[in-house]
């Protein structure tokens, strides 16, 4: 158990050194003058300039500036924007929006996509069977902009049920439909994996000797049947809390939720790089431990699974 | 689904799944192996056939991907309407019999411009498509085949670019090459948003192939023939790649729909396909700021884009129901 | 009971020592290719006390017959167009699935043929064992646990107490059997139905997991029923042999009676494929053919395709079973001929 933890420790290193190097490279080399349009239509005054390349090491190689800027972030300092904002202090305030809404949308996302899943596993080919089929249909295919938008004028302009955009409190009502919105594809994927997997677990010999055993159904579905179906799900439950954060850049920008993907969005626009690389790099981090933490508890769900 | 990396609506065979040969599955025990012989022997993908031949579904789903195919590669045969210019004295008209679907904010006839639009969409989604099962499948195939260090390296490259979030790794990618201060042209966008496509998905088509290799690689008739001392070009091409297409063709279905989405919501963020390029996203992004007064601008684009979408992912889902016996 | 069953011994219908009958018992599977006949009038009995063999080639209904009698058939597909399963005389197959779920475990235990799919990966097998005494007997944790280690002991599982806690999969194929034995023996079955329950293993390994379930069922005065398709393995245990074909029983006789005259031709086609020792370097007697299409069941006898002594009457007229002796049965029209020559 030690040496496995340790082992995907060591393969994780690589791949977050590689990720962020990709999008460090990206953000700062690529566009050639690191200063082209990031002060206005004046240009950056040459002491801004002198303070930036020396902070970030601009007159180095890349793999300097890489380093250096590795180096200060594991010391908790993510840098300064052009206006001279502690970009800590940017990821500070929106982080904990992104992770609320993510975790409105993983609720919902395990209570209907679970309770449909396991309702049309359990009963296949009724009417409930077809209309889950047919509606995780749509909401994999429906981009989730077009969703947005859907609810967010059906419900809030057309309706008047839900006020349009989420206010600077972010009470938990008024996350219900961005978290929806949010989690709609992945819930739809959940309801059907976790389908298939009733599915075909119901037909399993062991739940047929559960049977045999003379349990009652409750038991028999409750314990036997679910404690297998589940493992793939709660793996993907898990995998999907941190791509959630990723992925919530256009919610996020619907609802007008002052979350992180607004934060590096805005950031982009208006080229702050420090700010589009400090954000990227928390969100790479979390989806990586993420990832990690999932494989761990498949191998705690699932006693088959050995550690290599 | 705008986000394809997540898309694992194919669900590869767990890779050591004991053959049922033998092991006389009580369920099967009732039908002998006589009913079975008795009929002429079908392959697999002959019996996915008849299995498809069978479903609405799949005939509806075909049918709109040939229209929306034929809609992209001769717009001119279903509208004489101009596309791109516009009379700013229709600016929002609603629609009526002389233009069905109205006119937009510029005047332009919304019909032809949805038309239009779907050439972008399924080149841009065909062709992401297609490089995305070639790059991923042979990093798949090599990676599986290969094993060790080779697969330990390209595993890691792989993990590289899926640790990236693929909306926020788009963002990057395309402002970096296409953002607001270049002046990039309509087929140079193209290409860069094909391309940004291609990097974030490669590693799960990689993911897929490589778990198919490393269970087939095993298989009796491979070792048989490697015995026989065919050589490994022979071995992936006559062996390997046979077996291990069928879940990446269902795949490249769903991907096509998944791209038409992701390209869609690109273009709704402003950074992917540009005006005088038409397309469903940019008619969309166009529409957001007029939902309250005339909603019909938002509505044909997305309707058009989510059939289109729809008929893909539910193709993709046909087949693989009809290639996986144990669905049926 | 029709006259096509084997009456009781006095022949005055159904004694009381009757325990588990099968009585003229019909299975169909409907699949999307048609509807196959699984079972078509299966009759059979079980007494305390008494080890019954169903033999029968992979197909022929038995696995089916049994899992009607546990009510763990598959539905769909499976249906039960007609017939009755008998416990203590009373239909199982009229009871409410709360009454058939209380006989189950208590009343009719089953073990299944491969162990490793039949017992649930996710929970240790003393979890699996103490479950029943914790639901069904409602005995504490502690108590429960101390139930099971007992349970693993009777079935000679070393360190069974160190065993408890292990999960199927770390267990050998023998050794899982055994706890497999021991979960269906938990809660003192009336009647044990084993499912090929040494198929999967090794031979040496199977022996002695025979030896246990013998000696298991000796001790408990249980009823078994033993299914299986190796005419070796049922020769030391079984006291009754009811050979199944196509759906049907085509022979029921003691044991020794048997294998000493076979009334059926199948059986004795099934006798000579057995490879002897004295006969080194002949070809094996094998059955030609292969069985029925269940979709399409010849008519006349099922048999009679392969039937080396078929007669015309054979294709038009399905022999019922009927008595030949004392205790003995079979299903064909030239049996008597059969039971006389030599």
């Amino acid at each position: 158990m030690g040496r496995y933890l340790l082992r995907r420790l060591l393969q994780l290193v690589p791949v977050f050194i590689g990720t962020t190097f990709l999008i460090y490279w990206l953000v700062w080399k690529v566009p050639g003058d690191p200063f082209a349009g990031k002060c206005g239509d004046r240009g950056c005054p040459d002491n801004f300039r002198a303070m930036m390349t020396e902070k970030y090491h601009l007159d180095q190689s890349i793999w300097v500036q890489y380093a250096s800027y590795m180096k200060n972030l594991f010391q908790g300092d993510f840098g300064i924007t052009y206006s001279g904002r502690e970009i800590s202090d940017i990821i500070m305030t929106s982080y904990p929006n992104t992770l609320k809404l993510a975790v409105v949308a993983l609720t919902i996302e395990a209570v209907i996509g679970l309770g449909a899943g396991v309702l049309t596993g359990l009963r296949r080919n009724g009417f409930l069977d077809n209309l889950v089929l047919i509606s995780t249909l749509f909401l994999i295919a429906l981009p989730v902009f077009v969703i947005g938008f859907l609810l967010q004028w059906l419900l809030g302009v057309k309706w008047g049920i839900i006020h349009p955009t989420v206010s600077g409190e972010m009470r938990m009502s008024e996350l219900i439909v961005p978290g929806f919105v949010l989690g709609s594809a992945s819930m739809a994927y959940i309801a059907r994996v976790a389908r298939t997997s009733i599915a075909e677990n119901r037909r399993a010999d062991y739940v047929r000797t559960a049977i045999a055993k003379g349990l009652p159904m409750r038991r028999v579905v409750g314990v036997h049947l679910l404690r297998n179906s589940l493992i793939p799900v709660v793996t993907l439950l898990g995998t999907d809390l941190g791509a959630l954060m990723g992925g919530a850049i256009i919610t996020e920008g619907i609802f007008g939720i002052n979350g992180i993907g607004r934060q590096v969005l805005r950031s982009i626009v208006t080229k702050e790089s420090a700010t589009v690389v400090g954000i990227v790099v928390v969100l790479v981090l979390v989806y990586l431990v993420m990832n990690l933490l999932v494989d761990l508890l498949y191998a705690a769900l699932d006693p088959r699974i050995r550690y290599e | 689904m705008s986000d394809p990396s997540t898309a694992s609506i194919v669900s590869t065979p767990p890779a050591h799944m004991p053959t049922e040969a033998g092991s006389g599955a009580p369920v099967d025990a009732g039908l002998p192996e006589s009913a079975q012989k008795e009929q002429k022997p079908r392959s697999l993908l002959g019996d996915a056939w008849q299995d498809l031949r069978r479903k609405p579904l799949f005939w509806i789903s075909a049918a709109f991907i040939v229209l929306f195919v034929v809609m992209a590669a001769v717009p001119f045969v279903f509208t004489s309407g101009d596309a791109v210019n516009g009379d700013l004295a229709r600016s929002r008209v609603e629609p009526s019999s002389s233009a069905w679907f109205g006119y937009d904010v510029q005047g332009r006839d919304v019909f032809a411009r949805t038309i239009y639009g779907a050439r972008a969409s399924i080149v841009v989604a065909l062709l992401s498509t297609i490089l995305t099962l070639l790059i991923g499948g042979a990093m798949g195939i090599i990676a599986g085949y290969r094993g060790g260090w080779v697969d330990a390296l390209l595993s890691r490259i792989a993990d590289i670019f899926f640790g990236l979030p693929f909306v926020l790794g788009s963002i990057v990618i395309l402002t970096t090459f296409n953002g607001s201060g270049t002046d990039n042209g309509e087929w140079t966008i193209m290409g860069l948003v094909i391309l940004s496509l291609t990097v974030l998905t490669w590693p799960v088509v990689m993911r897929l192939m490589r778990s198919s290799v490393l269970a087939t690689k095993e298989a009796d008739y491979i070792i048989a023939a490697r015995a026989m001392g065919a050589s490994t070009g022979r071995i992936i091409l006559k062996h390997l790649l046979p077996n291990c297409l069928a879940p990446l063709l269902v795949y490249g279905t769903i991907m096509v729909g998944s791209f038409i989405g992701a390209e869609a919501t690109l273009s709704f963020l402003g950074i992917g396909l540009k005006t005088p390029v038409v397309s469903w996203g940019i008619m969309i992004s166009e529409a957001q700021n007029y939902i309250r007064v005339s909603p019909f601008l938002l509505f044909f684009p997305a309707a058009f884009l989510v059939t289109a979408v729809l008929s893909f992912v539910m193709l993709g889902e046909a087949v693989r129901e009809a290639l996986d016996p144990k669905l049926r | 009971m029709s006259e096509q069953s084997v009456p009781g011994a006095d022949g005055s219908g159904r004694p009381a020592g009757r325990l588990l009958e099968v009585d003229d018992l019909r299975v169909e599977f409907r699949t999307r290719d048609g509807v196959a006949k699984v079972i078509n009038g299966v009759t059979y009995h079980v007494n305390a006390g008494e080890t019954l063999a169903v033999l029968g080639e992979s197909g022929s209904g038995k696995s089916v017959t049994a899992q009607t009698i546990m009510g763990i058939l598959d539905t769909p597909p499976g249906f039960v167009t007609g017939g009755q399963v008998r416990f203590h005389g009373k239909d199982m197959l009229k009871m409410s699935a709360e009454q058939r779920r209380r006989i189950r475990g208590e009343g009719i235990a089953m073990i299944f043929q491969d162990s490793l799919s039949a017992l649930n990966p996710v929970f240790t097998v003393g979890f699996q064992i103490a479950e029943q005494f914790r639901i069904r007997r409602g005995m504490s944790r502690a108590d429960a646990k101390k139930r099971s280690i007992e349970m693993l002991d009777q079935v000679k599982i070393p360190n069974a107490k160190g065993r408890y806690s292990n999960y199927p999969h770390q267990f050998s194929g023998g050794m899982r059997q055994r706890a497999m034995i021991a979960m269906s023996l938990a809660l003192d079955p009336e009647v044990l139905i084993a499912d090929e329950p040494t198929t999967a293993l090794d031979v040496t390994v199977q022996a002695q997991i025979m030896d246990l379930l013998g000696e298991l069922q000796r001790e408990r005065r249980m009823g078994m029923i033993l299914i299986t398709h190796d005419l070796g393995v049922v020769a030391d245990v079984a006291d009754r042999i009811a050979v199944m074909y196509a759906g049907r029983i085509v022979e029921e006789a003691d044991v020794y009676e048997l294998y000493a005259k076979p009334a059926h031709p199948y059986t004795l086609g099934l006798l000579n494929s057995i490879p002897r020792m004295d006969e080194k370097g002949q070809e094996l007697r094998t059955i030609k053919g292969l069985p029925p299409n269940l979709m399409n069941i010849p008519p006349g006898c099922p048999f009679n395709p392969r039937c080396p002594m078929a007669q015309p009457v054979c294709r038009e007229k399905v022999p019922p079973l009927l008595q030949i002796g004392s205790g003995r049965a079979s299903a064909c029209h030239f049996a008597e001929e059969l039971v006389s020559r030599d």
